[in-house]
């Protein structure tokens, strides 16, 4: 029992869908739990251990006063602190509502918005606080959790790749959605992980993973702009779950003035 | 003299999200009690204007990471009816096949790891395993089938990318299909063993008279189509959803309640719910199953829900075998649409309940403004409603013991606080005059 490593799941704004990827690691399940001590993980269990923790999982983005507190907290009780999704790494689809009127979508949903207290942004987990990696995905792609999990039980540093979809298409000799279909697509501009779904499954990438090492999307969007793709078809492309990773956000800002011009 | 305490739990758990619960109790008398979830606003339907229809199932998804097929398959239904569009038998069949992938998982994840460790004494579905090590893996064997059902139909198991408006980009490959025949028979009587087991627990005392209220429909088990049925009013259309079951909010939570309009009162959804009204759909071993574990015709105990969640879990895996072994594959199934200015509602059943979604398009393809009802906020009320008839019984006990007790009743419901906006802090507040 105290050889094993304390591990906190927490969640903030957020889905749950990037901590049932751990539940849905069904194989390794019961051999991590082996290894880890399940200390605080409401979704899975009713002992609630206040820490520390020697590895924390934080999924969800930054959106009310009280997380901001709460995240400092779950921090300083953390050896190892990993942020788990686009909520968490960019601030997620709830992003979308930085720079809107906040005021305005509390009413579109809310019949008496005074009743309601959040922040008027959505924000990643590392704009707060250090972290220590940052596993990106919308959702997580479960063997990756499971691997990081994995290496850090065994002292090794933790890394996934960091290519874009574009490359993983080709290694699985994928047909190129783009050149065969003429279909916008991210997937020259997003990070690996989620295994190329979306153009095996015909369809463009639609940046679940946020954007790659190094890429540009900016020129990406250029190049798509000049092949008949409207702009307002490629802005929402680039406003999804990682609307706010700067890369993202500054292509698509690119874009509007560029249609305004 | 007067005493007052304060009782305090500090998290709801092994729910999916997070939330709390306020009871106030003056000496034997509840005054009030308040499903508090203070889950952070997410703004969807907010967010959601002004974008292409076409991102509806992808965006709504995100909105729980659970069902995010429940998500999908409501916001195309309501986006396809905007739109005129009719979809072939191979789709629906598809869509049906799609669902029974998500009911599995979600059935077998709150079975397993969620609810059972409740009736037998444990803090999770892990540490329960120390002990039903069987038990357990048979469970996490029938969700894994679940995710796979998922993964070969949308690509992955959370957050399928293959569901868009007028059908799926790519039909499934067979083969990958016909590989899984096995393990979905397998799964047919596993998930009745499950059930079985489940049936045999020891289940509190008590009953509810609900006003049961699900999808319905002549020829089948209800997954995307058909009317809307009540156990007390009948039935009533999907497009009159909101002028019979209305939301509305209240100060101690983000998520919105409902209540039926004629009555002003709550309605109960769910596995319970839809086992209780559509029984004679079931296909037969999940039929002949409720009848084995004497599940009651008409079952008004919430805590046996986790019998309802077999019976259905076993019913989706019979259905899944039946339409993988009867697929053929088709060149197409994506039904192509022109756009048009229009306004369109659906409900589907999502494993915890019904979910209705309801749009209006312009001509351009783009959302003028977008409405969800998710099935937790609904049943956030009958919730409430239960708590207040439960209590009185357990009032001479200690407070913890209270407080475990409520969260099992709410555990009952399988709530998806994700989905109904998230903490579940219980705090029991009790003022006793002597
Ligand atoms: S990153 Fe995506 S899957 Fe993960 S919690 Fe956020 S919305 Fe859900």
């Amino acid at each position: 029992m105290s050889n094993k490593l304390r591990l906190g799941v927490f969640k903030f704004a957020s889905c749950d869908g990037c901590q049932l990827s751990l539940l849905n690691a069904e194989d390794e399940l019961l051999a991590l739990a082996e290894k880890l001590e399940i200390a605080h993980f409401l979704e899975a269990s009713s002992i609630i251990g206040a820490g520390p923790f020697d590895v924390s999982l934080v999924e969800g983005s930054i959106s009310t006063e009280a997380d901001l507190q709460r995240i400092k907290d779950v921090r300083r009780l953390s050896k190892t602190l990993i942020t788990i999704g686009a909520c968490a790494t960019s601030g997620g689809i709830q992003a979308l509502r930085n720079g809107a009127s906040y005021e305005e979508f509390v009413r579109a949903v809310y019949p008496s918005p005074e009743f309601i207290h959040s922040l008027e942004t959505a924000t990643p987990i590392s704009q707060h606080v250090p972290v220590d990696f940052e596993l990106r995905g919308c959702p997580v792609n479960t063997k990756q959790l499971v691997q990081i999990l994995v290496d850090h039980l065994h002292g090794r540093r933790i890394r996934v790749p960091n290519h874009s979809v574009c490359r993983d298409c080709k290694l699985s000799g994928t047909v190129c959605v783009t050149v065969a279909r003429g279909l916008p697509c991210l997937g020259p501009v997003t990070q690996a992980g989620c295994g190329a779904i979306c153009p095996e499954f015909t369809r463009g990438c639609y940046g679940c993973y946020g954007p790659a090492h190094q890429s540009n999307p900016s020129s990406l969007m250029a190049w798509l702009s000049g092949h008949q793709h409207p702009v307002e078809q490629l802005v929402p492309l680039l406003q999804n779950f990682n609307a706010a990773a700067p890369a993202f956000s500054n292509a698509a800002k690119e874009l509007q003035e560029g249609a305004r011009r | 003299m007067s005493t007052s305490r304060t009782i305090r739990v500090e998290a709801l758990t092994r729910v999916e999200g997070e939330g709390a619960l306020n009871v106030r109790l003056s000496g034997d008398q509840i005054e009030a009690v308040e499903l508090n979830i203070y889950e952070p606003p997410r703004f969807f339907e907010a967010f959601l204007r002004g974008r292409p229809l076409e991102d509806a199932p992808d965006i709504t998804a995100r909105i729980c990471g659970i069902c995010p097929v429940a998500y999908q398959m409501s916001s195309v239904h309501a986006l396809e009816r905007a739109l005129g569009v009719e979809i072939t038998p191979e789709i629906r069949q598809l869509r049906r096949l799609l669902y029974c992938g998500e009911w599995i998982e979600s059935h077998a994840l709150h079975m397993h790891l969620l609810h059972a460790p409740d009736f037998l004494g444990f803090a999770s579905g892990i540490e329960m395993g120390q002990h039903f090590p069987e038990e357990l893996k048979r469970g996490l064997k029938l969700k894994k089938i679940g995710n796979q059902l998922l993964e070969i139909l949308g690509g992955r198991s959370v957050h399928p990318i293959n569901v868009c408006v007028g059908g799926f980009y790519r039909p499934p490959k067979r083969d990958a299909l016909l590989d899984l025949l096995p393990s979905l028979e397998w799964g047919i009587a596993a998930a009745a063993d499950a059930t079985r087991w489940v049936s045999e627990f020891d289940f509190p005392e008590f009953e509810a008279d609900y006003d049961f209220v699900s999808l319905t429909h002549p020829d089948e088990y209800p997954f995307n189509e058909g009317d809307m049925l009540s156990s007390r009013t009948g039935v009533f259309p999907v497009a009159e959803y909101e002028k019979t079951i209305q939301e509305y909010q209240v100060p101690h939570s983000t998520a919105l309640q409902a209540e039926k309009v004629a009555t002003k009162s709550s309605c109960h959804f769910g596995p319970l719910a839809r086992v209780n009204l559509n029984r004679e759909k079931l296909q037969p071993i999940a039929k002949k199953l409720a009848d084995e574990c004497h599940f009651p015709t008409l079952c008004q105990n919430p805590f046996r829900a986790i019998v309802a969640r077999g019976i259905e879990l076993t019913h989706a895996f019979e259905e899944a075998a039946a339409l993988v072994k009867a697929y053929r594959p088709v060149k197409s199934v994506r039904q192509s649409y022109e756009l048009r200015a229009g306004e369109g509602a659906a409900a589907t059943e999502a494993p915890r309940g019904t979910l209705f979604h309801r749009y209006h398009v312009d001509d351009e393809g783009k959302i003028v403004s977008a409405l969800i009802s998710a099935p937790t906020s609904q049943n956030q009320r009958q919730i409430e409603v239960d708590l207040e008839s439960f209590l009185p019984g357990y009032l001479s006990l200690d407070n913890a013991t209270i407080a475990h007790h409520c969260e099992r009743l709410i555990r009952s419901y399988d709530p998806c606080i994700s989905c109904a906006t998230h903490f579940l802090r219980l705090t029991i507040e009790r003022n006793d005059v002597s």
